[in-house]
């Protein structure tokens, strides 16, 4: 079960290594993103395109907000 | 949307996700830095200037109206000691001959916007509402500073604060 993160979580997670994943639409991504994010859309997630990810390292994913 | 990822990679295998469920409008709003082509640089919080004079509830008004004297402004923004903003001194409860305490003539709860909000945004609200001046809070209510219409008057969300 994934596990809900706050801000202050956030950053000492990636502070210790843990990659951030933008998973809106590229042109958002391109928009805005939160620094050293990465996108990967939701709708592009899968096998080949979460090869890029480290799987030693943990996964934070984040949208715009609650939805 | 961002639960949806979080389960899709559990499903691929990951064994470590978390979901940073309030996501980049939480980020933003806290004043933190954003990247990408509009990024934090064509927000309000480019524009911050936090220079303004601050009080708490429990200051005479005397000793507030010297503080404000020497300030670039004529307004008192009024904050507890985390610096939560809960009031505001205007020109009106400033010039008054009361010399009681702050919170009695304070107006509580000013309006706000944050830092992550677009300056064209900002700019059609303060012209709407006539104002001159808006203070930035963080989405936990701390001051950040104030946002003058003087300073960003030209700028727009695709043209950058001169550094």
């Amino acid at each position: 079960m994934p596990l809900a993160v706050d801000r202050e979580q956030v950053q000492e997670l990636v502070a210790a290594g843990a990659q951030l994943v933008d998973v809106l639409a590229a042109v958002e991504y391109a928009d805005e993103h939160l620094p050293a994010a990465t996108n990967i859309p939701l709708k592009e997630l899968n096998a080949e395109t979460a090869r890029q990810l480290k799987r030693d390292q943990p996964v934070i994913v984040y949208c715009h907000d609650y939805q | 949307m961002s639960p949806r990822a979080a389960a899709r990679l559990e499903a691929l295998g990951f064994a470590r996700v978390h979901d940073y469920v309030a996501g980049q409008a939480d980020w933003g709003a806290f004043g933190l830095p954003l990247a990408g082509e509009r990024g934090s640089e064509t927000r309000v919080g480019a524009y911050l200037r936090d220079d303004m004079p601050t009080c708490t509830l429990d200051e005479q008004l005397s000793t507030v109206r010297g503080r404000v004297s020497a300030s670039a402004y004529d307004i008192c923004f009024v904050v507890d000691d985390k610096r939560v903003l809960l009031g505001l001194l205007g020109r009106r409860a400033l010039a008054s001959d009361s010399d009681g305490a702050v919170e009695t003539v304070m107006t509580a709860g000013p309006g706000t916007v944050r830092p992550s909000l677009a300056v064209d945004d900002a700019r059609e609200r303060m012209r709407r509402r006539d104002l001159s001046l808006l203070p930035v809070t963080r989405s936990d209510g701390v001051l950040m500073g104030v946002l003058r219409r003087v300073d960003f008057a030209d700028a727009t969300s695709s043209t950058r604060p001169a550094r």
